[in-house]
């Protein structure tokens, strides 16, 4: 007795789960950067006051769902869950701002993929009847995570053209049961599988989870049975400028053409000049663009639909060390914007 | 919406209610802790709508004694619940851990004397004698953490294992065991020093710092 899926992978929400408030808060070079003004909070510098970059990150998740509560005047006891993630270790971030929050809480990692694994997971939630209002949210610091995943941040290493920037950035997002006052909803979600075609260069993420990408895209066609007409945008999370033109093509392969409508959170964040090479990256990029770009796009009434696709590489600094390649995933969501008119 | 002096008068308001807690009973203290999470929401909104950096840092201001207010609000918690946690936590057996530990470590320098005898009984000068010590002392702490017979030692022994110089060898030895997996470059040789880094680099430092006072007072 199963009515809400299409196909393998897709669910369709019996009723659609409105998106009633989101918010980003960004570092200073994404302050920069060509989509700045978007922005709820552009923070004047990495550290932000606090004492530790990981203290700074936690700082700015929070905030951001504070404000996205904020916008509707509503208060932290109006949640009955929140889910969250980051990519540090134990996914502090999402841990302790849970703890400042003190509300039910999920923590979830996708690597970069979380935030849409987790409105996908909330739109379940609110879908199944098991809440009423949910917040998502999901973050990435540049410091932090290069600290971590890479090189000390003051190491002198010249980067390859194919790697990434980590975005400092944060979005967080209120998920609701639909209401007449509602504009945007999420009608339908994918949940990815794990794909692994043997790059094992941490430092060519893209390529490594184009893959995923195109077979997230491709399954949601085939399941569903629409077309890239169908569709105002498809949007990815942060594949960057190589991983976006090889999904294209992978997706092409299947005899899908979305050249046409088809762009890169990680590829809009920043601006050339800005000498991060492939583009934005990490949890924040996808979080951050979505709540500043296309979701005031679909309000506006500019944009109708998108599909929205965040990528996650799901390794490890210990996988590669030990010459594993790296497994990725991708999640999407459909948002549509409600039209009053019809 | 609160605007900017109402919060200001809410927050100054607390003030006085949160000298007292212990008088507060848990509904009361719950209470504030929600009141508190609400200014702090509305002072990070105000925060993000500034549009001057002053603005900015006077919200910010006001957002600190928040998080000072919440922070009286915890470490009462936490205060209380530690006095919980006293109660009920086991003690560990301080007197039978020394005796082991000066048992173990006696052992081990008694088997480091009865080296030192044995290599000057051979003909060594004491200073060659000691040197001669410290590497077969150093070897087989070696040896015995590449048997997995060290930890166990360890496990009973405590410090009394850890401080002879059997200890050192064994604090980097086992970590090159443990990260061969990751390989040689970024596994043995990024991770070798993990434990015993500290100790040579303030090691170094502190005999640096030595070798310059007898330096200056010589």
């Amino acid at each position: 007795m199963q009515t809400k899926r299409l196909g393998k992978q897709t669910l369709n929400f019996h009723i659609p789960v409105a998106i009633s408030s989101f918010a980003s808060i960004v570092g200073p070079m994404e302050g920069k950067g060509p989509l700045g003004k978007g922005f709820d909070y552009v923070l004047e510098n990495d550290l932000d006051g606090e004492k530790s970059w990981e203290k700074a990150e936690q700082k700015m998740m929070q905030h951001s769902l504070e404000i996205a509560l904020a916008k509707r005047n509503y208060h932290l006891e109006d949640l009955d869950f929140f889910l969250a993630g980051d990519l540090l270790n134990q996914i502090i971030c999402a841990n302790f701002t849970a703890r400042a929050l003190g509300i039910p809480f999920l923590g979830l990692y996708g690597a970069c993929s979380t935030l849409v694994e987790g409105l996908i997971i909330g739109s379940m939630i609110i879908d199944g009847g098991f809440a009423q209002r949910v917040g998502v949210a999901a973050s990435s610091h540049h410091e932090t995570a290069e600290r971590q995943l890479r090189y000390p941040t003051e190491q002198g290493i010249q980067r390859t053209m194919t790697a990434q920037w980590t975005v400092t950035g944060s979005g967080a997002f209120i998920l609701e049961e639909p209401s007449s006052f509602s504009e945007i909803v999420i009608t339908q979600g994918i949940v990815g599988r794990v794909i692994d075609m043997g790059v094992a260069n941490a430092m060519d993420m893209g390529s490594a989870m184009a893959p995923a990408a195109a077979d997230t895209i491709v399954r949601y066609f085939q399941d569903t049975g629409r077309k890239p007409e169908d569709i105002d945008l498809i949007v990815t999370g942060d594949l960057g400028n190589i991983g976006r033109i090889l999904c294209e093509e992978l997706v092409l392969q299947k005899g899908f053409d979305i050249s046409a409508k088809f762009t890169d959170c990680g590829v809009l964040i920043y601006d050339p000049s800005q000498d991060v090479h492939a583009g934005g990256s990490g949890c924040g990029c996808s979080a951050s663009v979505l709540a500043a770009y296309f979701l005031p796009q679909l309000l506006e009434g500019k944009l109708n639909n998108i599909l929205f696709v965040a990528t996650g590489a799901l390794l490890s600094p210990t996988s590669t060390q030990q010459g594993e390649t790296i497994p990725c995933i991708a999640h999407g969501v459909l948002i549509q914007r409600i039209n009053k008119e019809g | 919406m609160l605007t900017e002096q109402e919060l200001l008068m809410k927050i100054n308001s607390r003030e006085k209610m949160l000298v007292n807690l212990k008088d507060k009973s848990d509904t009361e203290i719950q209470g504030l802790t929600k009141e508190l999470q609400k200014d702090y929401q509305q002072a990070i909104f105000l925060e993000a709508k500034a549009e001057t950096h002053e603005e900015r840092r006077k919200y910010r201001q006001i957002r600190n004694r928040i998080i000072d207010q919440q922070n009286l609000i915890s470490k009462y918690q936490q205060l209380r619940y530690r006095s919980l946690i006293k109660r009920s936590a086991p003690k560990p057996p301080v007197l039978k851990n020394t005796i082991a530990a000066f048992l173990v470590g006696g052992t081990i320098t008694s088997l480091g004397q009865i080296l030192l005898n044995f290599y000057i009984w051979q003909g060594l000068t004491f200073k060659e004698a000691s040197t001669a010590t410290s590497i077969t002392v150093v070897f087989l702490g070696a040896l015995l953490t590449g048997l997995g017979v060290y930890d166990e030692i360890g496990k009973v022994g405590g410090a009394g294992s850890m401080v002879p110089i059997s200890g050192f060898a064994n604090s980097i030895v086992s970590p090159a065991l443990e990260f061969k997996r990751e390989g040689y470059v970024y596994g043995v040789g990024a991770k070798i020093f993990t434990i015993a880094g500290p100790v040579i680099l303030y090691g170094t430092l502190t005999s640096v710092i030595i070798g310059l006072i007898t330096y200056i007072t010589m």
